[in-house]
């Protein structure tokens, strides 16, 4: 697999985390979490709710050196249906989303399948941070510094059988916690719940795919997926599951909700290609958030160098 | 309606049009959350455009259902806010979003199904702008006028219609202006059904002034 060169990168590039949180911000990050006595350190007490610091290593060799998104933005302007299909939904119902107790049931076609509480799921490996970007298929995209471990590191350690072709991953269905999932006389149900995404045997083993517990220095805000998802950057961001309850290790392609949903426009792999366009409009350009003007969408959205070989030979426009 | 009734409504109405655009420039100036200020901008614009066009839609409705007969003074008025609204919401899109690309913008209004809707009801509400006057009105003649107008049956649908197709599954908006002038339509509708089967009952007697007994043995003709 192609490495790309780890990109020029001084420590003092790193930003404060101070500088990302105003005033404000920390408000709606006070507003959306219990508070609770901040720990910090990985072995230790159990990890705090959202909000609370989170220590990473920063990994250069995944990072990108491009300067993150506000982090008031990353939190203010979020696709979580399950919340609502507005952007300002998500910040403003989040605080229903109880992250604790919180369980991740890993089975299917392994040899080792548990359960992981949440808290030992995140001791499990060392936290790693990286700068990925993330490209909506709306045709927005953000820079955002995750934290979390390869996704790889986990499945290795549950043991894919020979039958493990996909991974699917399927997040928590709870009327009680997320608005949108009620049903009720005037609910108009946007997708099929619970959310199910998917990847590829070797797209989840892919060392880019991130098992996400973290960002900005902090545990997971509950609007951006709390308390653990996965990022799969050269993917439009619906791939990114949120708020996981259970990864699965299966041998049919996943039914995923998007592709569900409107099987046309979004298709199993959805990878970021400006070449493909959704039917309805184009993914040539991108609004990368807090820039003014429209910039060019990169192929595999910049990570080209990293994941073409999973595809070679696959007629893309076929297999969106 | 009193003279100073009429002027005050109106004023009361140009405040309410304008708010939307004055609240829309505040919040873009003061406002540093607001994540994707050029999304929010367009998608606001374009609301107000639906809403005001719906808006002139109602009048005729009102008067249908109600006997009201007052809206009618501000139908123009809201008719061309709408427009207002659109011409706004384009020129976002050609300043900001394309920065006058102009071969990218031609080429999306061409391609994509939903920009050439937008396009298209954008072109039609220009004639319409045009002629609003009551100068215009009075050169082109009450029917013709009339029937130029009826344009606006058009571009509402294909505002809606660019609004559906943008928008993406589980989006609520498109489908409740649909609805809403689905019932402004249908009001007409049920209006004109109406006043035709009244024109067919009453039609032996209507026809002219003819004498009772002429009358008298047409109805027995029947």
């Amino acid at each position: 697999m192609l490495m790309r060169r780890a990109p020029q990168f001084k420590s003092s590039d790193i930003t404060d985390f101070s500088v990302y949180l105003n005033r404000r911000s920390f408000m709606i990050g006070a507003a959306t979490l219990a508070l609770a006595p901040a720990a910090g350190e990985a072995a230790g007490p159990p990890v705090p709710p959202a909000g609370a610091p989170l220590k990473a290593t920063r990994n250069p060799t995944f990072s990108r050196d491009e300067p993150p998104t506000k982090f008031e933005n990353v939190t203010t302007y979020n696709n979580f249906y399950e919340f609502g299909v507005e952007k300002d939904d998500p910040a403003r119902l989040a605080h229903t989303l109880k992250v604790r107790p919180w369980t991740v049931q890993v089975d299917g076609h392994v040899a080792r399948s548990k359960t992981y509480d949440i808290d030992e799921l995140i001791r499990l490996f060392p936290l790693e941070e990286r700068v990925y970007a993330l490209r909506c298929v709306e045709g927005w995209s953000m820079v955002i510094p995750w934290i979390g471990f390869p996704l790889a590191a986990l499945l290795k350690r549950v043991e894919p059988t020979s039958q493990a072709k996909y991974v699917e991953f399927t997040t928590l269905h709870d009327p009680e916690q997320f608005p949108a999932q009620r049903k009720g006389f005037f609910s108009f149900s946007s997708l099929d719940w619970p959310y199910v995404e998917g990847l590829r045997l070797d797209e989840a083993l892919h060392p880019l795919t991130l098992l996400t517990v973290g960002m900005y220095g902090q545990v997971l805000p509950n609007q951006d997926g709390a308390p653990v998802r996965i990022v799969v950057p050269w993917k439009y961001g619906f791939k990114s599951a949120k708020s996981i309850v259970r990864i699965r290790l299966v041998s049919e392609e996943p039914k995923t909700a998007w592709n569900k949903a409107a099987p046309r426009e979004y298709g199993f792999y959805s990878n970021v290609n400006p070449l493909v366009d959704h039917p309805r409009w184009s993914q040539a350009t991108e609004r990368r958030i807090g820039e003014f003007r429209r910039r060019k969408t990169l192929m595999f959205n910049g990570y080209e160098d990293q994941v073409a070989s999973l595809y070679a030979g696959m007629d893309l426009k076929k297999l969106y | 309606m009193t003279r100073k009734g009429r002027i005050a409504l109106k004023v009361a109405v140009w405040v309410a049009c304008l708010a939307p655009f004055a609240w829309l420039a505040y919040r873009l100036s003061t406002d540093g959350l607001i994540a994707n200020p050029i999304d929010f901008a367009t998608r606001t614009l374009g609301d107000w455009t639906l809403r005001l066009l719906l808006a002139s839609l109602a009048v005729t409705p009102l008067r249908l259902l109600f006997g009201l007969s007052w809206p009618i003074t501000l139908r123009r008025l809201l008719g061309l806010f709408a427009f207002f609204y659109a011409c706004l919401h384009f020129s976002v899109w050609i300043v900001v979003d394309h920065f006058f690309d102009w071969p990218e913008m031609l080429a999306d209004i061409v391609k994509r199904p939903y920009i050439t809707v937008g396009f298209s009801a954008l072109m039609l509400l220009i004639p319409l702008a045009a002629t609003s006057t009551s100068a215009m009105v009075k050169r082109l003649g009450g029917a013709n006028w009339r029937r130029l107008h009826r344009l606006i049956y058009v571009t509402a649908i294909l505002g809606v219609v660019h609004y559906l197709w943008l928008a993406k599954v589980g989006v609520v908006g498109p489908y409740i202006y649909g609805g809403v002038l689905a019932l402004l339509l249908g009001v007409r509708l049920w209006a004109a059904a109406r006043r035709l089967s009244e024109k067919r009952r009453r039609r032996p007697v209507a026809a002219g002034a003819a004498l009772p007994n002429a009358n008298r043995a047409r109805a027995r003709a029947e």
